[in-house]
């Protein structure tokens, strides 16, 4: 089975996120492969583990993608990456860049596409649904078990309340995976070594029949903001009975947490 | 961007990256509970070596995963960020403990000996140190004399790392009388009658490693136990503590930085006198000059490591990266438990612990003292 991951390199989770102006300081960031698509990556390898055929990674990026992409995608398992990479696609929106990428998965031949459930950057969950609609296949999200023969597949959501959904139907289609799907495994050093020499390719919009019009933005980022600072803790005084009725009376009346 | 661009190429940084979440992963949250305990689960080597860990810098012939002096620098610094070095130490004790089997390229010493120990099944230590000679390797007194098709081992070693629990003991004996031609090495599996652990020695740092005395009362060992030829011992020993000072290097800078990282972290939040310790000009200095440090060290140490995987014989820069970075360690941990104050000096901070650990560094591997030794020689002087 020919399976396409879409992936993205997004700021490491432990990174300190400054924002500038309409977008971040990208000062001191370490990139990495966005955690949800480490288990996407993981899936689609243990499956092709299990059933044959070959893992295949598509991004929209600059060059600065390739080596978190190399680290934490070609050296676990990826064959290749295609590098979805265009001044058009600057300023491209989800629907901008789901485009681009259904159509280079469609025209690499894939039969199912895994990715992650949200970007840890973004967080708008949107691409892979748009994905799926773009490729007219099923979308089955945020999915934390994945069974497959190769033509059929089973796939379990957890919905609220702890209730586990079980989704069923035939290949191809659009699966986004959350944690607990599986845990990605480590690079080992040989496979780093190979994932050294591994094929990206890179495509611009011609190459994949889109024009700069049809990723044109419907939608932009107009502000970013940072949360409000955390007001300083407030410390009680008195006997502890007072400070017990003091803090009821806090959270009741100030934190309205009671 | 990194710093150091132009001496990590990714397979480097993948290195460093995976192994510092192995240690987030399975180290770190157990970090103090094992040094209290001094000893730490054997399940973490299978673990280890499931996360491809072990075999860096075994080459691929061996079993290894190959890489080179610099890879290895690499796992050091991200093991590190578990923050005890005597689980790294322990981990890591195959590091010494198998390049004098693998060198000699036997497939039956290496399908017995080495496999086993990186994929974390069996544990290897290195047994050089007596109870009475150290530096001094000419003085090692441990004897191994012919009888019939086996040798027949007498004597002890001391501070073995990992020695209490390893499988086999990669041992430096005397089998003739020349100070420096009559030492060879055998690798005396731990079970064989004779063997035995006299003592787990209590350490001043180094906690969650085991460290042994170990004692040989008339061992018999089979010939084919000889790792590599008779009275090539030492050649063996100087040609591999060069990677192991270089190792030690590297603890001395993953120490240093952690320390750094804690004491900039706890300035920061710390107030007094109406602000945080960090805005005031001496904490600001302290912390320049603490991190001026880490990077002359780390500089030095990659250099060097960078210039032993190109294929040089470096001996005086070795010994002088192993100088700079357990100086550093020393000197940035005094500094780091200084500006964490009271909390610098608890059990419960890192620092406190970092610092005990950094102790070991002038002294394992070859003391302070001998590399100057050693550098001045190379100086020609």
């Amino acid at each position: 089975m020919k399976i396409g991951v879409c992936a993205k390199v997004t700021p490491d989770t432990g990174a300190q996120i400054k924002v500038v102006g309409n977008g971040i300081d990208t000062a001191g960031i370490k990139w990495v492969v966005n955690p949800y698509d480490a288990y996407a990556i993981e899936e689609a390898v243990k499956t092709v583990e299990n059933h044959g055929g070959s893992v295949h990674l598509f991004t929209v990026g600059d060059d600065s993608v390739v080596a978190p992409l190399r680290a934490g995608g070609l050296a676990v398992g990826g064959e290749d990456l295609t590098q979805i990479s265009d001044a058009a696609l600057n300023d491209a929106d989800s629907l901008g860049v789901a485009k681009a990428l259904a159509a280079s998965l469609k025209a690499a031949g894939v039969e199912a596409v895994f990715a992650g459930k949200e970007s840890v950057d973004g967080v708008s969950s949107q691409v892979p649904a748009m994905v799926a609609e773009l490729l007219g296949w099923p979308l089955v999200s945020i999915v934390t078990g994945f069974e497959t023969d190769g033509s059929t597949f089973k796939a379990t959501r957890e919905i609220g309340g702890g209730v586990v959904e079980v989704v069923s139907g035939s290949l191809p289609a659009v699966f986004t995976c959350d944690k607990g799907l599986n845990t990605p495994r480590y690079a080992k050093l040989p496979q780093i070594m190979k994932a050294k020499r591994k094929k990206v390719i890179k495509q611009d919009l011609a190459a994949i029949g889109l024009s700069a019009a049809d990723v044109a933005p419907k939608a932009t980022e107009s502000n970013f903001s940072e949360p409000a600072a955390r007001p300083a803790g407030r410390m009680l005084s008195g006997s502890v009975q007072e400070q017990a009725k003091e803090l009821v009376h806090l959270l009741r009346n100030e934190a309205k947490v009671l | 961007m990194e710093f150091f661009d132009n001496l990590l190429d990714e397979t480097h940084t993948t290195v460093r990256d995976m192994a510092r979440r192995f240690a987030e992963e399975h180290i770190r949250p157990h970090a103090e509970a094992w040094e209290e305990s001094g000893t730490f689960p054997r399940e973490l080597y299978p673990k280890a070596a499931e996360a491809g860990i072990l075999s860096i810098g075994v080459p691929e012939q061996a079993g290894g995963s190959g890489g080179g002096a610099l890879h290895q620098v690499m796992v050091i610094e991200g093991l590190m960020r578990g923050t005890s070095a005597g689980v790294v130490a322990g981990l890591g004790s195959l590091g010494i403990g198998l390049p004098a089997v693998w060198q000699t390229e036997r497939a039956d010493l290496i399908d017995r000996y080495v496999r086993p120990c990186l994929t974390g099944e069996r544990i290897s230590c290195l047994a050089i140190t007596e109870p009475g000679t150290g530096s001094d390797v000419a003085g090692v007194r441990t004897k191994a004399v012919r009888d019939g098709s086996d040798w027949v081992v007498s004597g002890s070693k001391m501070f073995i790392t990992s020695g209490v629990r390893a499988d086999f003991i990669t041992t430096l004996v005397r089998t003739g009388d020349d100070p420096h031609g009559g030492l060879s090495f055998l690798l005396i599996e731990a079970d064989r009658p004779g063997v035995s652990v006299s003592r787990a020695l209590r350490k001043t740092g180094w906690w969650a490693s085991d460290t042994a005395e170990l004692s040989f009362d008339a061992v018999r060992v089979p010939e084919g136990n000889l790792l590599g030829e008779e009275g090539e011992g030492f050649l063996t020993l100087m040609r591999n503590f060069q990677l192991e000072r270089l190792a030690l290097a590297a603890y001395g800078v993953a120490t240093a930085q952690i320390a750094l990282d804690e004491a900039m972290a706890y300035t920061k939040q710390r107030k007094a006198f109406g602000r945080s310790l960090s805005r005031f000009q001496i904490t600001k200095h302290k912390l320049a000059e603490m991190a001026t440090a880490v990077l002359t060290a780390r500089t030095l140490t990659y250099q060097v490591a960078h210039r032993m995987d190109a294929g040089d014989y470096l001996i005086g820069e070795v010994s002088m990266a192993k100088n700079v970075a357990a100086k550093t360690a020393i000197d940035v941990c005094y500094d780091a438990v200084q500006l964490l104050g009271g909390m610098g000096y608890m059990r419960e901070s890192v620092v406190e612990r970092l610092s005990r650990d950094a102790r070991l560094l002038p002294i394992g591997g070859g003391t302070q003292e001998i590399m100057r030794e050693i550098i001045a020689k190379e100086m020609g002087l």
